[in-house]
């Protein structure tokens, strides 16, 4: 049986999952059903300095679902912790106790202001928490009171912030990034020049679910009135994941520790940002969808995933996928692949024909000898993966590279087997002139 | 169930308690809830050039409709359903969908389940008319031409509103109380639960300039000719008036041994279904879906053992392997390759049906000599219905018994068109009917207007 418990920056958890800062976390009654349950550790829900802050009454939540009505986004107007910052550090520091052996890290969040974080550090310390994560990353409300997503627009402060909370405390210090913003290397940089030990993403993205067309009022709306929320949920991991790999991947951060965030509610979500460079990963969408149960679910399947493929633990395999992450310039442009239909397994929907004939490059017939057909003509086929996918049945449209010395029947080539880039390609003007020779 | 109000043999009214009867002749397929036709509508792949669409009498743009549904435009899908199909709401409910646009789903490829279009055509429909709104479709100039239109079923109703659509004023005579033919009179009552016929007839009408007349028979009250003097055209939706007969000892043994059609009919416009007398042991004689329809009802009417007789194999069978099961389902009996040869009587009563066992010898059906009874006290005849050719003369050339025509329902007597099941080389299938109407009323304009078909009508007069 595979290990799938963690040591992150120092902080030990049975297992990699642990649940973000947000509702499910918010109370001791919530974490210790949590913990009940088989969650490996939490970030507690964000703490601010007193007073604490008011919510709106009205609707907090929303969600884009899919006609069976799956959860797809979802999105929040929550503000930080709303109860006054001893009950829940009372709270921390019971749960901690009853439960030593899960992650307890606490969410803190402050404005650009020393003094504050001066006070609230040393109190999360005697709470007994295993770490802080800075929230620089909630995009409504707080954000407006120059806190959360404003600080994680600004590289300066995020790293100003970072130098004083490792000053006023030993505990590690997990910066979590907003990614409204253009390039999120810059954040993690920041994080990073101000000592974090590691980074923590995404938190939520600016949205407006949708408009209520008969009350001409946008969704959600608080007595007929709106404010953009944070999305989340499944429609946001590849957003995620992009972030994620640009920081595993940059030369500056590299090495800092990700705990990665973002749309995960299966084992397979997980994997896939553990295999991007995170050490420990945290879901909130999914439980509160789901309830907390879930986590037996994520536990079993990346248990049984890594004891397949014999990765005895998460640092077996974690990071194992970011060496393909690359900028467009380096892709392989004498790499050439063709769709193919698995005549066994179309069901004849021809959709793939239609698109291709649309908005690709008509290289999927409709007919044979008057018949409904479905076949990839390779003489016209760029390779661009549209037909695959958007298939309905599996199986039945693939992609298939061609072999080195295979003629590409539509540039008539034949397919060198040697790597060459933009840089090197002879269309190019800014080409680099291959140095041997 | 509750326990039957009497069990004793003979035609009898009121077997069932009132409850029994409510519950068996309600709605078979209820409509959709909205949850569940979001889901069917998901489920469609809006494929290329749907097979659906080819599959479909009427050409219904099935992928369309569906996508309108899913997108929450009831109105939408609705125009898509009846701009090719005005009876998009009758066929909804008894179309034989699994040998029609649902057997050519390409799901059936992946999962053996097709989207269930029927379901979700009627969804469309009943939605729009439960509220209508502004009017679909409009009518176009009075273009001063007067048509008969003499039936007043399927065909006779589609070619009717295709007609004054497109400017034409329609007179439709039906020999009938009620339009809506066997829409009205022939549909098993738990596939148009409702007065649903009667409703879709009003939507039909209210397009204007269709003025029907009712109880009047061709080649009773009028005459072809008296028609073709009268109007510019004349389209003929006679249906099959007439019936075979089994020629076989003690068919003719009053109330007990009558025809499945008419039988039928008494049920539809029946007040309430107690009050139609049924056996205790029903044989239905036919492989049809009015046989099924039969057979089905009168179990539903509380007969408690039902039998259909066919003469063939379930191969040949004209209902097909749905209607099969649904008849099994309420517990009636199918015994094939068995021909009937004479009806049993008792003391002037019905007392079974005689039955001869038959066999295909060298692609022939034989007799094998073999004979068996079934007991029965009542005995429902569904071997098919026929064109009776009297009432338009001997003016009109006849193929196979029914009228020929080309594929626009044009006759061999000028400026007279015929569609439905009259017309030679159907399937019987109301959808194919309102095909036909529906064609027939294209091809009647262009020959009046000298115009291209489809030129799009002007808008004038509502219709809701
Ligand atoms: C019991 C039964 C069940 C059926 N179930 C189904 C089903 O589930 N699904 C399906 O698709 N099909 C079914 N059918 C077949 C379907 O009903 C017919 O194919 C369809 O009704 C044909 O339409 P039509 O307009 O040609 O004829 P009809 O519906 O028969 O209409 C003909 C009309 O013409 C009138 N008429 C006849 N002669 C004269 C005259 N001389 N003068 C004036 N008016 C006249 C009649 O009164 C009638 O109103 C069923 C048929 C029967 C008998
Ligand atoms: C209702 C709600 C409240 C949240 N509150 C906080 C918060 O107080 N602090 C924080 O850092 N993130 C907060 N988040 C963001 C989540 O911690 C997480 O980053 C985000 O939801 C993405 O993960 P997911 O896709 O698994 O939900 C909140 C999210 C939701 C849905
Ligand atoms: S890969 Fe692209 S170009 Fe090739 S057949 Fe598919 S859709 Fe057309």
């Amino acid at each position: 049986m595979a290990d799938l418990s963690i040591d992150f920056v120092g902080i030990k958890s049975p297992n990699p999952f642990w649940l973000a800062s947000a509702p499910p976390t918010d109370k001791a009654v919530n974490v210790t059903r949590a913990f009940e349950a088989g969650w490996g550790g939490v970030v507690w829900k964000t703490l601010g300095e007193d007073p604490p802050v008011v919510n709106v009454n009205g609707p907090r939540y929303s969600t884009l679902m899919s006609q069976d009505r799956r959860v797809i986004g979802f999105n929040n107007i929550e503000l930080i912790s709303d109860r006054p910052l001893r009950t829940n550090l009372d709270e921390i520091l019971r749960v901690k106790r009853a439960w030593p052996d899960r992650a307890m890290v606490v969410s803190l969040m402050a404005p650009v202001d020393e003094a504050a974080w001066r006070r609230l550090l040393p109190m999360t310390e005697d709470a007994g928490a295993d770490g802080v994560e800075l929230n620089f990353g909630c995009p409504h409300g707080m954000s407006e009171r120059g806190m959360g997503s404003t600080v994680g627009q600004i590289p300066e402060y995020i790293q100003l912030i970072t130098e004083w909370c490792k000053h006023y405390s030993r505990l590690p210090v997990i910066v979590k990034l907003t990614p409204n913003i253009t390039d999120i290397r810059q954040a993690a940089r920041a994080a990073h020049a101000g000592g974090a030990d590691s980074v923590s993403l995404i938190n939520t993205l600016n949205s407006v679910m949708g408009v209520d067309l008969d009350r001409m009022t946008m969704i959600p709306s608080t007595d007929g009135a709106g404010s953009h929320g944070g999305y989340c949920g499944p429609a946001v991991k590849p957003i995620a994941l992009n972030m994620v790999a640009e920081i595993a991947r940059d030369a500056q951060t590299r090495d800092l520790p990700i705990s990665g965030i973002g749309g995960i509610s299966t084992w397979r979500d997980a994997a896939e940002f553990i295999a991007l460079g995170c050490g420990s990963v945290q879901v909130c969408t999914a439980a509160m969808v789901y309830g907390f149960k879930i986590v037996e679910d994520l536990c079993d399947g990346l248990s049984n995933f890594m004891d397949q493929r014999g990765y005895a633990s998460i640092e077996a395999f974690r990071g194992g996928a970011v060496q393909t992450v690359k900028d467009w310039n380096a892709l392989n442009l004498n790499h050439v692949e063709k769709a193919v239909i698995d005549q066994d397994h179309c069901i004849q929907c021809g959709r793939c024909h239609v698109v291709c004939e649309d908005t690709s490059h008509q290289a999927i017939t409709a007919t044979r000898d008057g018949r409904r057909h479905f076949e990839v003509r390779e003489e016209d086929c760029v390779g661009c993966n549209l037909c695959v996918s958007i298939c309905p049945a599996p199986g039945a449209l693939a992609m298939r590279a061609l072999a080195s010395g295979e003629i590409d029947r539509r540039t008539g080539e034949r397919v060198s087997g040697e790597y060459a880039n933009w840089s090197m390609h002879p269309d190019n003007p800014m080409r680099v002139a291959a140095s041997a020779d | 169930m509750e326990t039957p109000a009497t069990r004793s043999c003979g035609l009898r009214a009121g077997r069932l308690s009132e409850a029994d009867y409510a519950r068996n002749f309600s709605d078979a397929h209820p409509l959709l809830t909205r949850a569940q036709a979001m889901i069917e509508a998901e489920r469609c792949y809006y494929c290329y050039d749907a097979p659906c669409i080819a599959a479909c009498p009427t050409g219904i743009d099935v992928p369309s409709f569906i996508q309108r549904i899913a997108q929450d435009n009831l109105r939408g899908a609705a125009r898509a359903i009846l701009e090719a199909n005005p009876l998009g709401g009758m066929c909804a409910r008894v179309c034989p969908t699994e040998v029609l646009c649902e057997e050519a789903c390409v799901r059936n490829a992946s999962e053996a389940k097709p989207v269930e279009i029927g379901a979700l055509q009627r969804f469309a429909v009943d939605g729009y008319l439960a509220e209508p709104g502004e009017p679909l479709f409009r009518r176009a100039a009075d273009t001063g031409r007067r048509i008969a239109v003499v039936g007043g079923g399927p065909a006779g109703l589609a070619c009717a509103h295709g007609l004054a659509r497109r400017g034409h004023a329609v007179v439709l005579f039906d020999a009938r109380a009620k339009l809506g033919g066997l829409n009205e009179y022939g549909i098993a009552a738990y596939k148009a639960a409702d007065a649903f016929a009667q409703a879709e007839v009003r939507w039909l009408l209210s397009i204007g300039g269709i003025e029907a007349r009712s109880q009047q028979m061709l080649g009773r009250d009028f005459t072809l000719q008296s028609l073709l003097d009268e109007y510019d055209a004349v389209f003929l939706g006679l249906g099959l008036a007439g019936t075979n007969a089994l020629g076989v000892d003690g068919e003719a043994t009053g109330e007990a041994v009558r025809d499945a059609v008419d039988f039928i009919a008494q049920l539809r416009q029946a007040e309430r279904p107690a009050e139609v007398p049924i056996g205790r042991r029903v044989v239905v004689i036919g492989g049809g879906m009015t046989a099924v329809d039969a057979a089905v009802q009168s179990r539903l009417l509380g007969a408690e053992e039902v039998t259909m007789v066919y003469r063939r194999g379930p191969d040949t069978m004209t209902a097909s392997l749905a209607e099969r099961h649904w008849a099994q389902t309420h517990g009636v009996t199918i015994r094939y390759w068995s021909a009937p040869t004479a009806v049993a009587q008792e003391d002037g009563e019905v007392a079974g049906v005689r039955l001869a066992a038959t066999a295909l010898v060298d692609g022939r059906l034989v007799t094998t000599g073999e004979e068996h009874t079934i007991e029965a006290d009542m005995v429902l005849k569904a071997i098919g219905q026929t064109y009776l050719p009297e009432p338009t003369g001997a003016a009109i050339a006849l193929k196979g018994g029914r009228i020929l025509t080309d594929a626009n329902g044009r006759t061999s007597l000028a400026r007279v068109w015929a569609g439905g099941d009259c017309r030679y080389g159907g399937r019987d299938l109301t959808v194919e009917a309102v095909e036909h109407g529906k064609r027939s009323a294209v091809d009647i304009d262009f020959a009046l207007s000298g115009q291209e078909p489809d030129a799009a009508p002007e808008l004038e007069a509502a219709h809701g």
